[in-house]
């Protein structure tokens, strides 16, 4: 391969993302129009009630007063609550009024004739009974009466979002094996390339003549696609009480977390000390900046074939992989917690009688905390990341490994459950760390 | 007694692109124990450098300093240091921040603490003690570093500006507090200030330095200090001879900033 075509390869892929970015657009713009229509229907509701007279609300200047601008809980519920409106609009979920779903696809059952014609020009026509049922549901077949004319009627039953093929001459005289064929559905004609409308199916007609029925899909999403939220939920209660694939949630979950925390944990008793090494002493910085600077830019993911290839799919490999990850952020955190300490404090300390290890112990430390939580938030961050990556690439266990095993078997709604899981405690994770930074480093930005 | 001898001092290093600065020269001073010195001179004149030099941060590139005999190496407790500001340690509170010297000696906080809360109300900080020190205002945060450098009993009190960062009115009343400290526990104190008002009612002994090389200009002996004791400042200000020497110092390092802008402009 030369590399024009590489080139070539490239403004190829470029132009197609293009068209898919421009046919999204409409959706796009759809949604801004929801955001915009929701802001004024607020607005109105906003002029009945009575205004509160707060500071900000007496400001004349507004746009441009970042002071100003503070996140409406109102949008953020709409928009919360939106999402799930959605989702379930396009899943048919039972949560919401049917008068909310878009269209689905066509359920129940319906009927068409179609119109045969032998060799010598004959033609008949029989009914078809047609039934499309969701593919949860079982349905029986309609029964037709086994009649004696040449044609004579039949029956299909139809799984949502599928198609079938209609053998329409088994039970009847006109065969194609003799020449026989269809020439109409309820009364328009067919052809090979010009299929029939029979108000619930688009009925074609197959190379070998036979009748392909389609059901119409309506917009909704198919469930193994995107299952409804209440599928979802239900989904991670039985999770959560029997597991999946013999293992339980719990077990999954706990492995993530365990993998996440002894890692950071390593990952930061090392990091610290070494970024104090590399604050305090020139020969440290010296030795370990171009090893630092050259490994903090290398993403974990990166180093995931070569963990495996070292350490194998066990648990040593990932907890050093997330030992990696963890182990730059956090040196580099007590660094410039060490670097940032203002030297007035260091030079105060020192006229107090201080001693070289009472300065670190007393001063240098506390001072650096601030920035070692900021850098636990930021490697938590990344190992729970690299944790669910590690394992989507091999695990036995681990939140990763769920949602990779349930993408196998087309479990959607186990594959959604474990991404929403993922975020969450991604979230209550940062949330946890700040909650604790708080209490343990009050004086942060505060020196 | 505690006397500080400061002989031959001068200070000159390179500079990363070749050249050198002379930042003192030849510094020569005597003070006394119990004196109240203060420093005065326009940007560049070398006192910051040259307090901390006596308080050990820096080394002089020749001569030497001799606190009671002994000459200074390094920073000691024997002098504490007051800066401008954010020199507190905010993980502590305000009893632990002032204790923070006899801690350091290993003095339990048992036999601290007597001494600790008679320098905070001293300071008029007795209902603070337990508060952190990043709630405090300005001018509290500055009699928290007074009473953490009393703490520790220096023989000489080394202030940076301390009073540089506050707001007239807190200045003001700063200022009584730094006198009346100075009276109560007879400590020698050297002050660096850029304000010729608070040099002359602070000094008991005013130094006027010049730049280029950083250099002693010119020494008062004044009495506005004593006055000043207990007294209202704003009286302090109505002397005659304290009106005539604020402008004639205005006028002296007045005329020496405009030295310094005039070669400069040479220089371009």
């Amino acid at each position: 391969m030369n590399e024009s075509s590489v080139f070539y390869d490239l403004a190829m892929e470029t132009v197609a993302i293009m068209i898919s970015v421009g046919s999204v657009l409409i959706f796009l713009f759809g949604y801004i129009a929801i955001i915009l229509v929701s802001l004024f229907l607020w607005r109105l509701v906003r002029k009945s009630v009575s205004r509160e007279k707060n500071f900000n609300s007496l400001k004349t200047v507004t746009f441009g007063d970042e002071s100003t601008v503070v996140s409406n809980t109102t949008a953020s519920i709409v928009s919360v609550l939106l999402i799930f409106v959605l989702w379930g609009s396009f899943t048919g979920s039972k949560l919401l009024p049917s008068f909310l779903h878009v269209p689905g696809p066509y359920i129940g059952s319906g009927e068409f004739t179609y119109t045969a014609k032998d060799v010598s020009g004959e033609t008949a026509s029989a009914n078809v009974s047609v039934i499309v049922h969701r593919a949860d549901k079982q349905a029986d077949k309609p029964v037709v009466e086994a009649g004696n004319g040449i044609v004579n009627d039949d029956a299909l039953v139809i799984q949502a979002y599928r198609s079938k093929l209609l053998p329409w001459d088994k039970n009847d005289e006109i065969k194609r094996k003799n020449g026989g064929e269809i020439v109409k559905v309820n009364d328009q004609p067919i052809s090979k390339n010009n299929p029939v409308d029979v108000g619930f199916a688009r009925v074609s007609l197959t190379d070998k003549g036979t009748l392909n029925v389609v059901p119409y899909d309506g917009i909704q999403m198919e469930h193994i696609y995107l299952p409804a939220p209440e599928q979802v939920w239900s989904r991670l209660l039985t999770i959560a009480d029997q597991g999946y694939q013999n293992i339980t949630l719990a077990q999954h979950l706990g492995f993530s977390l365990w993998r996440v925390v002894v890692g950071f944990l390593i990952g930061a008793i090392i990091g610290i000390p070494l970024g104090y090494a590399m604050g305090l002493s020139n020969w440290f910085r010296g030795w370990f900046d171009p090893i630092v600077e050259f490994m903090r830019p290398v993403p974990p993911l990166a180093l995931i074939p070569l963990v495996i290839i070292w350490a194998g799919i066990g648990e040593e490999g990932k907890v050093v992989l997330l030992f990696l990850a963890a182990l730059w952020i956090m040196a580099i955190a007590a660094r410039s917690g060490v670097s940032g300490v203002r030297i007035t404090k260091i030079h105060a300390a020192y006229s107090l009688g201080a001693s070289k290890l009472q300065i670190l112990l007393r001063v240098i430390i506390p001072n650096s905390l601030p920035e070692i939580f900021t850098g636990a938030r930021v490697a938590m961050g990344v190992c729970w990341g690299t944790v669910v990556a590690a394992e989507l690439v091999a695990a036995e266990k681990g939140l990763g490994k769920m949602i990779v095993a349930a993408s196998k078997f087309q479990n959607t709604d186990v594959v959604i459950m474990g991404i929403v899981l993922i975020g969450i405690i991604g979230f209550a994770i940062d949330v946890g760390i700040r909650l604790l930074e708080r209490y343990l480093v009050p004086w942060k930005g505060k020196g | 007694m505690s006397d500080l001898h400061i002989a031959d001092i001068s200070m000159r290093f390179d500079l990363p692109g070749g050249g050198s600065v002379q930042a003192l020269e030849n510094i020569n001073l005597n003070i006394k124990s119990g004196q109240l010195l203060s420093v005065l001179g326009p940007s560049g004149c070398g006192k910051t450098t040259l307090l901390n030099i006596i308080a050990g941060f820096l080394a002089p590139t020749d001569g030497d300093i001799h606190l009671d005999g002994q000459l200074i190496e390094g920073p000691g407790p024997e002098r504490g240091m007051v800066f401008q500001q954010g020199a507190l340690f905010e993980w502590m509170n305000v009893r632990k921040n002032v204790s923070f010297g006899p801690d350091m000696k290993g003095v339990p906080r048992s036999k601290s603490a007597p001494e600790v809360d008679r320098l905070l109300e001293m300071v008029g900080l007795q209902d603070f003690k337990d508060k952190a020190v990043y709630e405090l205002s300005g001018g509290m945060q500055q009699r928290v570093a007074l009473a953490r450098c009393l703490a520790n009993d220096p023989d000489v009190i080394l202030m940076d500006e301390p009073l540089g960062a506050l707001d007239a009115l807190t200045r003001e009343k700063m200022q009584s507090l730094v006198l009346d400290l100075w009276k109560e526990t007879g400590k020698t104190i050297i002050l660096i200030t850029h304000s010729v008002e608070e040099a002359l009612l602070l000094g008991e002994r005013l130094l006027v330095m010049a730049p280029r090389p950083g250099r002693v200009h010119k020494e008062y002996n004044l009495p506005f200090a004593e006055l000043g004791v207990g007294a209202d400042l704003r009286e302090v200000k109505k002397h005659p001879d304290y009106t005539a020497k604020r402008e004639e110092i205005l006028a002296m390092i007045w005329e020496m900033e405009e030295e310094i802008m005039g070669r400069t402009e040479e220089a371009n």
